[in-house]
């Protein structure tokens, strides 16, 4: 046997499997989307009915606050921890990189030991502050699934930053809030967009934590799943599936040409 | 550590932003282990509900375990090779077969899963038997083998290691046995130890493909979070963490030796 045959063999388990479970799964749900009677319509009734473009609308902006949210936070905490070294920094660390292994139900639930009706928020504050089943429930979910996320893309490209120019900044008499703003956060600059567009995609797709918080709440994955089991509206739930997926894809697709290397795991 | 204005505002930052993260984990493992939550503490502690986790549950975190070791052993047969090959032609065609079997990382779960319902929904057997769950969790966690593996593939020079082996009469075979595998093993631990978190924590499309009779940890964990006492989806939620958390410093740990290579 030649080594060619023996690379092609190598490469067939992957391309049979990806044929039958990826490929041609994807082709069946494009093409079902089309299957109502309104044909490939649909994708035009998604923008003319009010409730899925309201879903949309909502979905991006909260998927939009929390982006913006999580880096400021992670920015401002990965900027901190690694330029400073002090006693206790390491279980800091751990605890905020902890919840990367959290699934979205988990999370969800932690929302509602926070802002439920029985939550902590609720106990020492007796004013009815329940906010867990709201669209600030799910926004700090969201957030919460992020903030690790981020925070390691800021801490690993923070370490890639080149001392010698804030140095050199230092020496011309810039305060430090210059050079913030003048020297690290430029150097950030790509990696910060790439983290925020993970951070954005997979609010966009988060089903987990919407499924465990978000019974009244619009948002597209939740408007999918109930399309598909409690209305059997296949075609839309297909149609707003496919808008989904490639609005994500795309969205990770630019983010990676701005900054090498993209993590997205989970929802 | 000198303390000036900003940085004592980072650090409240740093810290606010940990308690956020790190307080409701400890309220739940505190309310699986407290006779009755609303009470409080005082109310005395019990291991009453991790056994009623046990009573409950234990058929879904077997099901879990058994899928997460089934999902990595079809990883590393599928993974590994693929990424071998990938390695050894690094071509336009290598880049576009990556990008393609990588989708399921930007794709949300929930789409695929619908995707797979359509195609295979009717094929009962198959829709109804674990498999079908198995595939869910294998295209979802097959690109983090491969990229894990083919990374340090590509920081060594895998050719002169191949060329001095045949030099010595190794087939194709002995030499992906006993050259390539034995070189690309810390990518492989970091890429077996990333599948099985994942495999373990899965549920967007485990919900979708799941039945009634095949529960995972993560659909139990929903279930109960939907139908039992706060006290009971704390100490399921505790066996959770007890699971996942050795998993993700085991998994970073092997990363982080992994990507040392790669450097």
């Amino acid at each position: 046997m030649t080594n060619r045959i023996f690379v092609a063999l190598c490469l067939l388990p992957l391309a049979v499997f990806s044929m039958a479970f990826l490929a041609l799964p994807i082709v069946r749900l494009v093409q079902a989307s089309g299957e109502s009677a309104e044909g490939w319509g649909i994708y035009l009734q998604i923008l003319q009915t009010p409730r899925y473009l309201q879903t949309l609308l909502q979905t991006v902006l909260v998927s939009f606050a929390v982006a913006l949210t999580a880096l400021a936070i992670s920015t401002t905490a990965g900027l901190f921890l690694a330029r400073n070294r002090f006693p206790g920094r390491g279980a800091l660390l751990s605890i905020l990189t902890l919840p990367l292994a959290f699934p979205g139900v988990v999370i969800g639930f932690l929302i509602i030991l926070l802002g439920g009706r029985q939550g902590l928020f609720n106990t020492l504050l007796p004013g009815h502050v329940v906010f867990a089943y709201s669209l600030t429930g799910l926004f700090l979910g969201y957030l919460y699934f992020s903030i690790p996320r981020v925070l390691l893309t800021v801490m690993a490209a923070t370490e890639k930053l080149d001392p010698s120019l804030e140095e050199a900044a230092r020496t011309l008499g810039a305060s430090p809030w210059r050079i913030v703003v003048d020297v690290i956060l430029p150097g950030l600059a790509p990696s910060l967009v790439a983290a925020g567009a993970i951070a954005f995609a997979t609010a966009m797709g988060a089903f987990g934590t919407a499924f465990t918080l978000a019974t009244d709440i619009d948002v597209l994955p939740m408007v999918i799943y109930t399309e598909f089991t409690l209305s059997a509206n296949i075609a839309m739930a297909s149609a707003l599936s496919v808008v989904l997926g490639l609005a994500t894809w795309i969205l990770l697709l630019v983010a990676r040409s701005f900054a090498g290397t993209t993590v997205a795991a989970g929802g | 550590m000198h303390m000036t204005m900003p940085r004592v505002l980072q650090l409240a930052v740093t810290l606010l932003t940990a308690a956020f993260l790190i307080v409701p984990a400890i309220q739940s493992v505190l309310a699986g282990l407290t006779v009755n939550y609303f009470r409080g503490i005082s109310s005395g502690l019990t291991l009453k509900w991790l056994g009623q986790v046990w009573e409950l549950y234990a058929g879904s975190i077997a099901l879990s375990m058994w899928l997460a070791v089934t999902c990595l052993a079809v990883t590393l047969v599928i993974g590994v090779p693929a990424a071998y090959a990938l390695a050894k032609s690094p071509g336009r065609m290598s880049r576009v077969l990556e990008e393609f079997i990588s989708l399921p990382l930007a794709v949300p779960g929930l789409a695929l899963a619908l995707a797979l319902l359509q195609l295979y929904g009717s094929m009962q057997g198959f829709r109804t038997s674990w498999l079908f769950i198995l595939v869910g969790h294998v295209l979802y966690t097959l690109p983090f083998m491969v990229r894990s593996v083919l990374a340090v593939l590509m920081a060594m020079d895998l050719r002169s290691l191949e060329e001095s082996a045949a030099t010595l009469g190794a087939s194709s075979w002995t030499r992906f046995r006993t050259v390539v595998v034995p070189n690309a093993m810390p990518g492989i631990l970091a890429g077996a130890l990333t599948v099985v978190t994942l495999s373990i924590g899965e549920f967007n499309l485990t919900w979708m493909l799941h039945t009634p009779y095949l529960k995972t940890l993560p659909v139990g964990l929903a279930d109960s979070y939907a139908s039992m006492r706060l006290e009971i989806a704390s100490a399921y939620t505790l066996v959770f963490f007890v699971m996942i958390v050795p998993l993700l410093m085991a998994m970073q740990w092997a990363t982080d030796r992994a990507q040392r290579i790669t450097r």
